[in-house]
């Protein structure tokens, strides 16, 4: 079988600014994966050459198999179907002179849906809305009358509509407060396991996918540390980078944050106008020696995962960022 | 008590008439104690922070009582105002970059705030913002001096913020969701840099966020914000193991945090949507989201009182999570 999105060296360079460089990724059909890491890790910038509004400069995107990293315009409006993005600011990215239900009817119009009556197209909205928990009179609305979260679940509405085999959801919650990002959420993953479409979760917030996501990639500065299960990330991370990320985000429960170790990273992402040699993360890693600087580390296989560490290896050592132990 | 507000109400004069964002808060702020104010967006929370020195616009109509060792600010004229912001209560904001003169260098502008308050020389004004710079924890501080802001990373520029606002040795720090623009690598050291100010200089600090994370890092105590009003207040671990509010309970379900919710895959929601409030009614505000909420809450508002077990924990509902489990 095919899987829905295959990711072989990806690099997208913006002149001599290296956002993604060389990423490797592979989701099955109906496989959850979260895409992690900092702002300006390049994370968002994966999510947009999949959908290809943007051209890579290097690398290969196969979405359900085909190869779609040079087509042209035309040429892959017939893929256009097979994956949709949901992203952050769902204010920003509805057009606030077009009623709801045009929003989320209009990857219909643009599939070639015209052939589709008009009220076939309205019965599919309902049913897209319905989806979404939103009742049918929303359709009706203009974007500013509804909450953010409604706004966002109409963003999932309209990248649904479509049936998509992948859907990107590029920071779906990180603009709603917390109530509203727990039904955001659970909304997904509830769509996710009856749809059973694929989906490459973007985030900055690690908590937000510990039930969401079946694997997870960990990116800083435009490369993979470290990818494995959600299981193994959480418990046995092995990237320095992913326990630093782990054990900077503050845990809602005062005795279990203040009895944790802090791992201080020093707040510099460097440049990925000029990255680092080596490896890229060695700046800012505790641990980080002679050879990291020298040599750009290969993913090596440990657990059900990989990482990009000179102090990985494949018999399962490890390094522990807490004690600065080698292994 | 350094700082005491009383019975604080503040509204808005808008084209749709008077909204109402602060209703009757009662806060306090001990000395060297750090106070975290948790709440989503619209609870009244930065509202009230700004209020303390007068930094509201003139659309806002405010009363109620708010002393400063004794000395009453509300009604205080502008002279007086002046004196206390930055000397007695200063301010933090979430966007340092817009919060930042881009080209001034941060020397220069943590000069300004020296000047206003204090008579030195300019070689003592440099020599004081290269010791605050090292008091916030800038590496270097003696070349950073003469950065300006765009040289700088988010963290590092809200440690600018920070060594501004304790240039004249404030009372009371104010930081309205300091970290929430940053990442959390960057965050924890944000943090860590409010709990050295407060161990070494023994400022009182009083922080706003939405995020139980950042509370749980690193409050004494916790003032929990719906709507207007202050509906649970406690010390931070009876607060985060014992909730006795309803808003607050599921708060705190709500949000995604590692480990807890192995086993499940759901995030428990409050339904509904924060109200938008043009009169504030005689009913709990939380009523219509609440699932212990009944006749009662909705004909009058419950005061924020003492429970059974201690002075220090105060809720406003009439019926509190924990009588609900002995029944």
């Amino acid at each position: 079988m095919t899987n829905a999105l295959e990711l072989d060296g990806l690099r997208m360079h913006f002149g001599p600014v290296r956002a993604v460089d060389g990423v490797s990724l592979t989701i099955p059909r109906g496989g959850v994966t979260a895409l992690v890491g900092e702002s300006g890790s390049g994370k968002s910038t994966v999510g947009r050459c999949v959908v290809r509004l943007l051209k890579p400069t290097g690398g290969v995107v196969r979405i359900g198999g085909v190869d779609v990293t040079r087509l042209s315009r035309r040429e892959l409006r017939p893929h256009r179907a097979e994956v949709s993005i949901v992203f952050q600011d769902p204010a920003g990215s509805l057009d606030p002179r077009m009623l709801v239900g045009d929003v989320v009817a209009e990857p219909l119009r643009l599939a070639g849906g015209s052939r589709l009556s008009r009220r076939a197209r309205q019965q599919r909205v309902s049913e897209a809305l319905a989806e979404v928990g939103l009742r049918d009179e929303v359709a009706r609305r203009y974007p500013h009358e509804l909450s953010g979260g409604q706004r966002q679940r109409v963003s999932i509405a309209r990248a649904l509509i479509s049936s998509p085999a992948l859907l990107i959801a590029d920071e779906p919650t990180s603009a709603l407060d917390v109530s509203v990002q727990a039904s955001v959420l659970n909304l997904l993953a509830d769509l996710q396991r009856d749809i059973g479409f694929a989906c490459l979760f973007i985030t900055h917030n690690l908590a937000a996918v510990e039930y969401l996501a079946d694997q997870i990639a960990v990116m800083y500065l435009g490369k993979l540390m470290e990818t494995g299960s959600r299981e193994q990330i959480f418990a046995r991370p092995a990237h320095p980078y992913t326990q630093a990320l782990l054990a900077a985000a503050p845990v809602a429960d005062p005795v279990r944050q203040r009895a944790q170790q802090k791992v201080l990273l020093g707040d510099d992402m460097p440049s990925a106008l000029d990255p680092p040699s080596g490896c890229v993360f060695r700046t800012r890693c505790p641990l980080a020696f002679e050879k990291c600087a020298l040599e750009v580390p290969p993913p090596v296989r440990i657990g059900d995962g990989e990482a990009a560490c000179h102090l990985v290896q494949a018999d399962g050592t490890r390094p522990d960022v807490r004690t600065g132990a080698h292994g | 008590m350094i700082l005491e507000v009383a019975d604080l109400t503040v509204s808005f004069v808008t084209e749709s008439g008077d909204v109402s964002a602060v209703d009757g808060v009662n806060l306090d702020l001990d000395a060297g104690e750090i106070v975290g104010v948790v709440g989503e967006s619209g609870c009244g929370k930065s509202v009230t922070a700004m209020s303390l020195a007068g930094l509201l616009p003139r659309s806002a109509r405010v009363s109620g009582s708010v002393r400063l060792r004794g000395t009453e600010l509300i009604g205080a004229r502008e002279p007086e105002l002046r004196r206390v912001r930055g000397k007695e209560i200063a301010y933090i904001f979430q966007e340092p970059m817009t919060s930042l003169n881009p080209v001034l260098t941060v020397g220069r502008q943590i000069g300004e705030v020296l000047q206003e308050h204090e008579r030195l020389s300019r070689k003592q004004v440099r020599q004081r913002a290269v010791e605050l710079l090292s008091l916030v924890g800038i590496p270097s501080p003696a070349n950073r001096v003469d950065n300006y802001p765009h040289q700088l990373s988010g963290g590092m520029r809200q440690r600018v913020m920070i060594a501004m606002a304790v240039a004249c040795n404030p009372t009371v720090l104010v930081a309205d969701e300091p970290t929430t623009a940053l990442d959390v690598t960057a965050q924890a050291g944000i943090l860590d840099v409010l709990r050295n100010l407060r161990d070494r200089l023994g400022t009182s600090v009083l922080i706003i966020t939405h995020d139980l994370g950042v509370i749980a890092d690193i409050a004494d105590r916790v003032v929990v914000m719906y709507a207007g009003r202050v509906v649970e207040q406690a010390p931070v671990v009876e607060l985060f193991a014992h909730p006795h509010h309803h808003y607050t309970d599921g708060l705190l379900k709500a949000s995604p945090t590692p480990g807890r919710h192995a086993g499940t895959d759901r995030l428990q929601e409050i339904p509904g949507l924060v109200p938008v409030l043009t009169r504030q009614p005689d009913a709990c505000t939380f009523a219509d989201r609440c699932p212990a909420a009944d006749q009662k809450c909705r004909g009058s508002a419950p005061p924020l009182t003492a429970s059974s077990g201690s002075q220090a924990h105060l809720a406003a509902c009439w019926h509190p999570t924990r009588q609900e489990a002995k029944r």
